[in-house]
């Protein structure tokens, strides 16, 4: 056994996480700052850092993942961290040459004090930052929130840096997708101008962390909103925010700086919620919805409406981040799955009861936690086991364990590919999501069936 | 290779390297160039097998984009982490014990379904808010006894993370306070990220502890008539498994390896071997030399990277022995091992005989794996550390030239005494005496450079700006890094193989390794993939009008 000292009883634990199921607020800072164009991402603290966030996020999209560190040693930890900044300000500058730095803080610097704009500002001052060029910031401590709460912050600077209005509104949307993979932006945005409606999306990682190979490396690629664009979205006539917990404060930060109304949607992830997003959308940009998505909603409705029986009332642990799963749990009830656990690292009791509301009707007990941990998820399965688990790579330990069939989704992906080209949003994703499903469910059940009941048509 | 120590490197005649360092230099600002300076070197080995000096194990200056990590990731992740029944606890933030999750590749082989192994687990006390305003230390005794009631250790090792360090919470009294209320040992590692300038600190500070808490507490006397200690092997890959079957075939006990593969028992016996060989320097040498000076055994520089080095490797440690049986029984496994190792080196050779490779990386690793290359006459054109000492670049002789600086002077130096009881020198100063006549040689490491050309290029804790440069000029044909240089490298067309983790595959040490090794280069650099970059009406964009409609 792989994990082989998870125990079906389950005693209390106040102090030690096992198995965590959420990571760092920096990582999520680094992935949004890759979504801007001709930016590099800085995290200022020890270079550990910067050192595990670029490897996992590499491992996760098999794409370079540059950023710079401030390489604190014991003596900035004591001084603080100012000359460390000032100098990779001017070394990234002369170097390298984004047109953006976007620093972000580690626990480190967080827990010594340091003032990120007051240092950028000296950095003005001393003439480092060039003409045109930026330093923006955003507050990472990781003994708060989670990834997922270093992605909202950096987003939400790039509002507090960039966005500005000009009085006049422009006939544009803004779109914030979240924390999702390049792919998924993608769809998003090909889902908005197949309605023909105009819009700016940030961060846009896509083309960032699922380039092409051609045989040329370039440090700043072809992907991510622009400054410019980003400048603009203060005069957009909207803002659309795609997760509470990932968009939800870029989205009210714009409206409260800019007057632009937002609309928070949780991702459209699955059926109900890419109707929510469509229609939302529909209403926003003044449009009719064109027949090309509704065939993409129709084929979506086939599936279900196709296989039902191998979805009806099979139970489903999940693992993952709180805005993903609030929209994964709602497709599963949806098409009649049970997700009887449910599990997200990222500390919150909305959460909770979210997905309490969601699963209210369930004919079955469901387990739910945020600020959990896949230890916990494993002694529950010990306890009662389900017939599918999703989640990140490291549930493939359980699912061995346990045989117990997966369907990777979330973050890190760390042994597959896909995921950084094939979306999960939208129709189109949801039936990617639903063939996911129904291949891991029915290779289980041609692997174990008795020969008699092996069967050529399903 | 030895052979040529002194003429340049074919095929890099086109590219002057002198042009190219001044070239690398001048981009940076003008103070940041002059500590680069130091740090990039043209090789140049003199007839004594002199090199020239190297800037090492020096700050990485801010904003440089740059291979290394930290003092924990080099404890924790390294060092500690191929240990199977030790409960690592990471102390601080939920990123630093996440990230070392199963990242690293090491493989360990449980001794049954009730053996202990807990390196599919990480554990974390995630600080939050209030515990870095009011102190960890009670969220750490309570995680401690959380582990025990759940997974009853042997023991328990706690890691400082860089917020522990600075908010002043004592690891090492809550290890010591935490040994005596659970009655398991129990001990601490202030390995905060901020600590000297790479991993290598934390290499440092894993050996001493180790050494203190762990070495020495069985003295049961290991079986074996030939016993040694593998220091610095990790079982990336699976290597120590085939070093293990290499020394059981001649009849070697390994009794405990640091730390591929290895248990809280096999350390805490170690001291009963009678020969400490090491492979990764860089990483393990404290280890060694503090056994020596407490106990007796002597230690010597050994590479399982490569054939050749493999077999040269299994004659000193027969010859050190000084065992005719066992020198014999090493003879015969080399003759029989060589059989298939030859049909495929020359086989692969024939494809990639004079191609270039480039290694950056680690801090031996970047010298082992250009034996391997040199079997298959690959040239090694650069190549540099990520986290290594002048030692490792010039040899041990230039260690009383290092000026200790102040990074490296907060990283404990243990004072260590012989053992009352147990020190016992393993050879008697006649055995030296005669060892020496016959040119063996301890403590013998000469560093990466003498065994490269001259001309070759060294550089030191390379950049993601040269890395670019170089393999611009030299075009070469591989690249071997780690992950967060793999895809920049292979987006230019080249292949990029990882030589911490291996991407995938191995093992690479001993004999079979050498063989799969040799397989995953033949397969990289002749890989298909690299013709198709440019698609047809890229490559001739020329438009006829063949196809076209009147
Ligand atoms: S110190 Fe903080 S920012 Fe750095 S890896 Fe650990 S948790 Fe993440
Ligand atoms: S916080 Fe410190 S210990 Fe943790 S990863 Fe960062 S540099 Fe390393």
């Amino acid at each position: 056994m792989l994990l082989r000292h998870t125990t079906k009883e389950i005693k209390e634990r106040k102090a030690l996480t096992v198995n965590p199921a959420k990571t760092c607020q920096p990582i999520g800072a680094m992935y949004a700052a890759l979504g801007i164009h001709n930016c590099l991402p800085h995290s200022h603290g020890s270079q550990g850092c910067c050192a595990y966030h670029r490897s996992a996020l590499t491992r996760h999209y098999k794409e370079p993942v540059m950023a710079g560190t401030s390489s604190f040693t014991e003596g900035a930890s004591v001084f603080g961290g100012q000359a460390n900044l000032l100098q990779a300000i001017d070394t990234i500058f002369t170097v390298y040459e984004p047109d953006v730095i976007a620093v972000h803080t580690t626990c480190l610097s967080e827990t010594i004090g340091d003032d990120i704009p007051q240092i950028a500002k000296k950095a003005e001052t001393d003439g480092k930052i060039p003409k045109g060029k930026y330093v923006i910031h955003a507050n990472t401590p990781s003994y708060v929130g989670s990834h997922v709460t270093g992605f909202a912050t950096m987003t939400k600077a790039m509002v507090d840096y960039f966005a500005e209005s000009n009085g006049r509104k422009i006939e544009q949307i803004n779109i914030i997708p979240g924390y999702v993979e390049p792919s998924d932006m993608e769809e998003i945005k090909r889902i908005v101008s197949e309605l023909g409606i105009r819009s700016v999306m940030f961060p846009d990682t896509s083309n960032v962390l699922n380039r092409p190979q051609t045989g040329r490396f370039d440090m700043f690629p072809k992907g991510g909103t622009t400054v410019d664009a980003l400048r603009s979205t203060g005069s957009s006539k909207a803002t659309l925010a795609l997760g509470r917990l990932a968009s939800g404060p870029a989205a009210r930060a714009l409206d409260a700086k800019c007057k632009v109304a937002c609309e928070i949607l949780d991702p459209p992830i699955g059926l109900a919620a890419t109707d929510a997003f469509v229609d939302t959308l529909r209403r926003m940009g003044g449009v009719s919805v064109p027949e090309s998505i509704n065939t993409e909603r129709g084929r979506l409705l086939d599936i279900i409406t196709d296989m039902h029986q191998y979805f009806y009332g099979k139970k489903v642990g999940l693992v993952g981040d709180p805005d993903q799963l609030i929209s994964l749990t709602e497709f599963l009830v949806s098409i009649d799955m049970w997700p009887i656990y449910v599990v997200t690292g990222t500390p919150g009791k909305k959460f909770e009861s979210k997905i309490k509301e969601i699963t209210r009707d369930v004919p079955h007990e469901v387990k739910v936690a945020s600020g959990g941990d896949m230890f916990l998820f494993h002694q529950w399965l010990k306890n009662e086991p389900v017939d599918l688990m999703m989640g990140n790579t490291y549930l493939k330990y359980i699912s061995r364990d346990e045989n117990i069939p997966l369907v990777r989704f979330g973050f890190p992906i760390l042994d597959r590919v896909g995921h950084s080209y094939f979306p999960t949003v939208g129709y189109r994703g949801g039936m990617r999501l639903l063939e996911k499903i129904l291949d891991a469910l029915l290779d289980k059940t041609d692997r174990e069936s008795p020969e008699e009941s092996f069967e050529l048509v399903l | 290779m030895a052979a040529s120590k002194t003429d340049p490197a074919p095929g890099i005649e086109s590219v002057d390297p002198g042009e190219l360092k001044a070239e690398l230099v001048a981009k940076y600002p003008t103070k940041v160039g002059r500590k680069r300076a130091k740090q990039i070197v043209i090789n140049s080995v003199d007839e004594c097998g002199e090199v020239p000096e190297i800037g090492a194990n020096a700050r990485t200056i801010p904003g440089i984009i740059t291979q290394r990590g930290c003092s924990y990731a080099g404890c924790k992740g390294v060092v500690l982490g191929p240990t199977r029944d030790i409960v690592n606890l990471t102390h601080g933030p939920i990123g630093c014990g996440f990230y070392s999750w199963l990242t690293r590749r090491n493989q360990t082989r449980p001794d049954g379904p009730g053996d202990a192994n807990f390196m599919t687990y990480c554990f974390s006390t995630d600080l939050q808010d209030e515990d870095i305003v009011f102190g960890g230390e009670k969220k750490l005794r309570q995680a401690i006894r959380e582990i025990y009631e759940n997974f009853r250790p042997k023991a328990i090792g706690i890691f400082a993370t860089c917020p522990v360090g600075l908010i002043g919470d004592d690891v090492h009294a809550v290890a010591r306070e935490m040994k005596e209320e659970l009655g398991i040992n129990i001990f601490g590692f202030s390995c905060e990220g901020y600590k000297g300038v790479s991993q290598s600190a934390g290499h440092h500070i894993a050996n001493n502890a180790l050494f203190t808490h762990v070495v020495g507490l069985d003295d049961t006397a290991s079986e074996g008539k030939f016993k040694i200690n593998l220091l610095g092997e990790y079982n990336i890959g699976g290597d120590a498994f085939e070093i293990e079957r290499i020394m059981d075939e001649a009849g070697i006990t390994v009794v405990s390896t640091f730390s591929g593969n290895s248990t809280y028992d096999k350390f805490a016996n170690s001291h009963t071997a009678d020969l400490n060989t090491v492979m990764c320097h860089r990483s393990i040498n404290y280890v060694a030399e503090m056994m020596e000076k407490k106990y007796g055994i002597p230690w010597i520089k050994v590479n399982f990277i490569g054939a050749a080095s493999t077999a040269k490797t299994l004659r000193k440690i027969a010859n050190y022995f000084e065992d005719e049986e066992l020198i014999e029984r090493v003879e015969k496994l080399i003759a029989e091992e060589m059989v298939e190792v030859e049909k495929v080196r020359r086989e692969v050779e024939s494809r990639c005989a004079g191609k270039l490779a480039m290694l950056f990386v680690g801090g031996s690793r970047a010298h082992h794996y250009q034996d391997l290359f040199a079997e298959i006459g690959m040239k090694t054109v650069a190549a540099g550390y990520e986290f290594a000492h002048r030692d490792d670049y010039e040899g041990r002789a230039v260690l009383p030239e290092i000026k200790v600086d102040a990074d490296s002077r907060n990283i404990e130096e243990l004072a260590v005494e012989p053992d009352p009881e147990r020190f016992n020198p393993r050879k008697s100063e006649e055995a030296l005496s005669r060892l020496k006549a016959k040119g063996f040689r301890f403590k013998d490491y000469d560093g990466m450079m003498a065994e490269m050309a001259s001309g070759t290029l060294i550089i030191d804790d390379i950049s993601q700006f040269e890395t670019e440069k170089l393999i611009e000029k030299y075009k070469p044909a591989i690249f071997c890094a780690g992950i967060k240089e793999k895809y920049a490298i292979q987006k230019k067309g080249i292949p990029m193989k990882q030589l911490h983790s291996y991407d995938s595959g191995g093992p690479y040490a001993g004999f079979k390794g050498a063989i799969n090794f040799w397989r995953e280069i033949d397969r990289m650099v002749n890989s298909k993939v690299w013709g198709y970059l440019k698609a047809p009406w890229q490559e001739s964009p020329e438009l006829t009008a063949t196809y076209g409609w009147e």
